[in-house]
């Protein structure tokens, strides 16, 4: 048992899924799912205490050594990742169960939380996977789940929303693809650890610079890299509640993985200095996060304010990359957690605000803060995390950013993270002063708070936010390792 | 739907052999070009040409569309299962060899195992989606 955490990850979810496709209508697939996911979360956890304590783990799928057979070899990084994945999944479940009975219609539910377990099963095999074509397919399995997640939300346009993504996620998955079998002509090899190896005898080769340039721009549509970005508003919109909270919170924190996985392990360190990419990574992250959060601000929609705010925010994701340095791989790590906690909190809350009078438009919300005062409270301390105020986590990921940023001297890049923070008061604020200081918008019902199973996972990653806000021991100590194992790119 | 009897006779006649080609390929993937994903692709293909020629209805009675899931999702399981096996056997996830007495043996069970839930997955996704555009504009 304790050898085979790292693929049980994997395997539980992926076997759960085709058995909850075929229960029967109620509450039984919900369970099952449930199940499943806080197990994934204390293997998640497990893992990652084995990791920290013993080293790296290396797992021989089918028994086949590597670099012939596929590897699961996981160390500081992806078992970080794989613990955010697996613990927002546990955390958004238990809200499932009633958003889901509202949202989706009753006969589609079982293959609902079959699809999210699908969705889970990609999302955490690419975290687990030690081998570059093995993450392909995960990635593959993890955006046809959410392309149908998406495309059961309740307006028409979620349709077109989904199709918008696969559209753009395939073609994303596609130039991965072939910058893998551009890598693979030359070295012959799919295994990280034995192309770390081979890679630098190669890297003089157009055909190795031309797959890194298709692997990044790939990595880039998935994790909605600005300008790549424009699946994105649509998709988290016209998604269903618990759907939005889920990808928001893990499916570019995975993409983000990759591409720090392909950078710093698979790369040698330092080769992507050689290449435009790194400015271009400062350049995207500087234009994401003045135009998107700009873009926030003018939505009538909360979802899709929320949504801008996620490429923005992919964005100082981007700027820890460009960067190079250690420093800034621990800001990128740290932020990529720590963005999971505010935008799963936010999407929650505005989530219960959907349960209770079925919309989210700016001039339909007026005044809910009074009758919601719970989620209206979680909403504005997820917002003081976004804009990252002291005590709350979003402050941790700008400190260590704005850190890395002088570090290099990077003088506009700490301009841009410093007004991008005055740029998310304004969007937050609109957003509050919609909530409370509107005067109510009268349409005959009374409003309610939201019920309890949506408050509760709700507030526990509100607490979660000002936890992490004022501990940093986790976050901050395993990112440090982690980027100790990915290497500052620059000395 | 208008009867026609040459359509009727050629496809009584072609259905049994398609069946038995896809059966072929199924099993034969381990020696041959083949496998389960065109052996689920082949055998489908002989119910698409039922339904096409007897109507959906027909087709519907023959394989009824809860089945039909059940079937998609107990070949993903058989898949998954074998793995499971392998665990419990005290090997690695999908390490055959200890499946029988030695490692060849092992080896062969494992895979023809593996492609037969492959197979039932493929052949059931595939007249799901048959069935799904088929019947549109039905109801």
């Amino acid at each position: 048992m304790e050898d085979h955490i790292s693929l049980l990850l994997v395997v539980v979810p992926l076997i759960a899924a085709p058995v909850v496709a075929v229960l029967p209508r109620g509450r039984s697939a919900w369970a099952v799912a449930f199940i499943v996911a806080a197990a994934c979360a204390v293997l998640a956890g497990m893992q990652l205490w084995a990791v920290l304590t013993e080293g790296a783990i290396s797992y021989e799928l089918g028994g086949w050594a590597p670099p012939w057979g596929i590897e699961y070899r996981i160390d500081a990084v992806n078992a970080f990742v794989a613990l955010i994945v697996a613990a927002i999944a546990a955390i958004t479940l238990p809200y499932a169960l009633l958003s889901v009975e509202r949202e989706i219609p009753e006969e589609k539910i079982p293959l609902f939380y079959s699809a999210m377990l699908l969705c889970l099963t990609g999302l955490l095999g690419i975290t687990q996977t030690g081998d570059i074509f093995n993450v392909f397919v995960f990635l593959e399995i993890s955006s046809l789940a959410s392309y149908a997640l998406i495309s059961l939300g309740r307006d028409r346009q979620a349709f077109t929303a989904a199709y918008q993504y696969l559209i753009m996620g395939t073609i994303g998955a596609t130039f991965y693809l072939i910058g893998v079998g551009l890598i693979y002509s030359q070295t012959g090899s799919l295994n990280m650890q034995d192309l770390a190896t081979l890679l630098p005898g190669v890297l003089h080769l157009k055909t190795v610079e031309t797959g890194f340039a298709f692997i990044m721009i790939g990595i880039a549509l998935k994790l909605a890299l600005f300008p790549l970005h424009l699946w994105l508003p649509n998709a988290y919109t016209y998604a269903p509640s618990v759907v939005t909270v889920f990808l928001a919170a893990t499916a570019t924190k995975v993409a983000v993985y990759v591409m720090l996985r392909i950078l710093g392990t698979v790369f040698p360190q330092g080769f992507a200095l050689t290449t435009p990419a790194d400015e271009l990574f400062i350049v995207a992250g500087i234009a994401g996060i003045v135009i998107a959060s700009v873009y926030a601000i003018y939505q009538q929609n909360v979802k899709r304010l929320l949504a801008y705010s996620s490429v923005a925010q992919v964005g100082y994701m981007a700027l820890g990359i460009g960067f190079a340095s250690a420093a800034g791989v621990t800001a990128a790590l740290v932020h990529l957690f720590n963005h999971a906690l505010m935008k799963g909190a936010l999407f929650m809350a505005v989530g219960a605000i959907i349960y209770r009078i079925g919309a989210c438009r700016m001039d339909q919300i007026h005044g809910l803060g009074r009758a919601m005062p719970w989620t209206f409270g979680a909403i504005v301390i997820g917002g003081l995390s976004l804009v990252g105020v002291p005590g709350t986590a979003g402050f941790i990921s700008k400190w260590y950013l704005v850190v890395a940023a002088l570090e290099q001297e990077a003088w506009i890049s700490v301009a841009v993270i410093l007004m991008g923070s005055l740029l998310a008061v304004v969007y937050v604020g609109k957003l509050i002063e919609a909530l409370y200081f509107k005067p109510v918008t009268d349409t005959g019902t009374a409003v309610s708070e939201a019920p309890l199973l949506l408050l509760v996972p709700t507030w526990g990653l509100v607490f979660a936010n000002v936890y992490f806000g004022l501990n940093t021991d986790l976050t901050v100590g395993v990112a440090e390792k982690a980027a100790a194992i990915l290497g500052g790119m620059k000395p | 739907m208008r009867p026609n009897l040459i359509l009727h006779v050629v496809a009584k006649f072609l259905i049994p052999l398609i069946i038995l080609f896809a059966l072929y390929v199924q099993f034969h993937g381990d020696f041959g070009p083949g496998g389960g994903f065109q052996a689920g692709v082949i055998f489908s293909a002989a119910f698409i040409l039922y339904s096409l020629v007897f109507g959906l209805d027909t087709a519907e009675k023959i394989i009824p569309a809860h089945w039909l899931r059940v079937l998609a999702a107990l070949g993903v399981v058989i898949y998954a299962g074998v793995g499971v096996l392998s665990l419990l056997l005290g090997g690695n996830y999908l390490d055959y060899t200890l499946l029988a007495g030695d490692q060849i043996a092992g080896q062969h069970l494992g895979i023809l195992l593996v492609e037969l839930g492959v197979g039932i997955t493929v052949a059931a996704a595939m007249l799901i989606l048959f069935f799904a555009f088929a019947g549109r504009g039905r109801e």
